[in-house]
Order: structure tokens, then sequence, then C-alpha cells
């Protein structure tokens, strides 16, 4: 395996499911290639840090309208 | 802080609703907005956006509500009422907003061939002298931290639109591969080349961050 193919299969190697031999020679690669080592890293610190995001809940002006469409349905 | 009260079953909680019980909607309301947000911000480009599709999801539930049957749990329903409104919102928005791609959706390598040495030269395909990925510094510093956050969402909103549903849907909202293939009725390899092609476009942009922002060492660079 090359650094251009393992570059394409870290996503299948993070969800398992490489096949058994694309498996062994990714984790074969990345045991001797720093560059990769580091993109592997940089994989991981960059699902970490998207995972950091917090949502956004609705505008308090939202809550609001929505608060009175519900009174408003069910007024007759 | 305060505890989320709990909602009752759902048997309870229709009824309520049905019967026009503003405090339970209240409650239902506060529990649910921030998960709708989130997942109706992987259809659309803007905060504003998703916060229509939200009302626009509980219009539909206060018109549909009285024919809820129970085959699902509410929220369930709820959520794939917002889905599909928020699938229409995202594909109107596509074809009148021009968004400034920094990937193509499913073609091409993810990584810049220029990186690599090229074919016939010695460890062809393997990184070319000075183009390795060099170790990031991710600081600790929360501030900073925000930046690194703020560089993750500016690039999120510049993924084309099947790139960033996916990737918000996994890798923000944090559903797992199978919800996400039926969500959007996509295949389990479909969706792993979109997902991937995403992060590989957010890493290169946050790459771009560090090594303009910060030196080798880890300092940060004057203005």
């Amino acid at each position: 395996m090359n650094c251009v193919d393992f570059v394409e299969l870290v996503t299948g190697f993070l969800e398992s499911t490489l096949s058994e031999g694309d498996e062994r020679r990714f984790i074969e690669h990345v045991a001797e290639c720093p560059g990769c080592e580091t993109y592997l890293e940089q994989f991981r610190q960059t699902i970490a840090t998207t995972g950091e995001l917090t949502p956004d809940d609705i505008s308090p002006a939202a809550r609001q309208q929505l608060l009175a469409a519900f009174r408003g349905w069910h007024r007759p | 802080m305060k505890r989320a009260r709990e909602l009752p079953l759902d048997e309870v909680l229709v009824q309520r609703l049905r019967d026009g019980d503003e405090q339970m909607f209240a409650l239902v309301l506060d529990s649910w907005s921030k998960g709708m947000m989130q997942l109706a911000m992987s259809f659309v480009s803007t905060k504003a956006s998703a916060e229509e599709v939200v009302q626009d999801t509980w219009l539909a539930v206060f018109r549909g509500i009285c024919g809820f049957e129970g085959r699902s749990s509410l929220k369930t329903w709820v959520y794939r009422i917002l889905v599909n409104i928020a699938k229409a919102r995202g594909v109107k928005e596509s074809q009148t907003l021009p968004f400034a791609s920094i990937v193509s959706e499913d073609e091409g390598p993810t990584v810049d061939p220029s990186r690599f040495r090229p074919p016939g030269e010695q460890h062809a395909g393997h990184w070319a002298v000075g183009q390795e990925p060099r170790h990031w510094h991710i600081p600790e510093d929360s501030a900073l931290r925000g930046e690194v956050r703020e560089v993750i969402e500016r690039a999120l909103e510049e993924l084309p639109p099947r790139l960033r549903t996916v990737i918000t849907l996994r890798d923000v909202a944090g559903y797992g591969s199978e919800e996400v293939c039926s969500m959007l009725e996509i295949s389990p390899g479909n969706q792993r080349v979109l997902l991937h092609r995403a992060r590989a476009a957010l890493r290169r942009k946050l790459e771009d961050y560090f090594s303009t922002t910060y030196d080798t060492v880890g300092e940060r660079k004057r203005a």
C-alpha cells in the first residue's frame, strides 16, 4: 500500500469496513510511514473537533411564535 | 442548573398536546429544539433557515397530531417530518445559492495529487519531500479552541450539500451509520464515500489554518 491509497481508506479503517487484507496492509503501512501516521492522527483530531460543535437552540422570538401558534391552533 | 423535567409517556403526551396543554407543549419544545436545530442544520446552510424548518415542522405537527397513530414514537414521527421539510428546503437552496465548493462531491482524490511523488519516480505514490502532513499543536486555551471550531463551522458551510448533510449527521449530531443511511436513503458504501470526502476537506481546512497561524514548534505567529 502506498500513501495515495492510504489516505482514501482512513474512514473505512475507522468504521471497520475494510477487508481483512486491506486492514492488514493499512496497519503495516501506518506503522512504517510517519507522514500517514500524522495524517491518521489529524483525521481523528478533525472528527473530534467537529464533534465539539454545540447545537444552536431556536431563538427566543421563534420560541414565542411557536407558543403563540400552538395557542392559536387550539382556540376555537 | 435545573434539570429538565422528564416528558411523560407518548400516550399521555399526545393526548395533552391534542387537548392544547400549553405547558406540555413548552416542555416538549424546550426538550427537542436543539436536536431539531442540529438535524435541520444538516440539510440547510444557515441558522435562520434551520429555524424556519423547525417552525414549519411544528406547524405540520399541530395539523397532523390528531391523525398520529402511534406506530412510531412521537419524537421519531416529528423528526421524520422535519427531515422531509429540511430536505425539500435544502434542495431548493442548493439550486439557488451558489456555493464555493472546496471539494468535488463524489469524484477524484481527497488529497492534492501534487503532494505525492509522481509515477515513475522512486517511492512513487508516497509523500513528496516537504509535503508530509505536519504535526498540529491543538491549543488548550479555550478562546483559541473556539477559533478552531469557527474554522470548522465555516468549512462546513462551504461543503457541497450532500457532504455537509452526511458529516453533520455523523460527526456533529452523532447519528450512527445505519440511521444516516436510512434517513437519507443511501447505501452504506455511498455514505462512507461522502463522509470520507467531507472529513478530508475539513482536515485540509484545519491544516491550512494551523500552518498559517502557528509556526512549526506550535508558537502562534504574529499577525
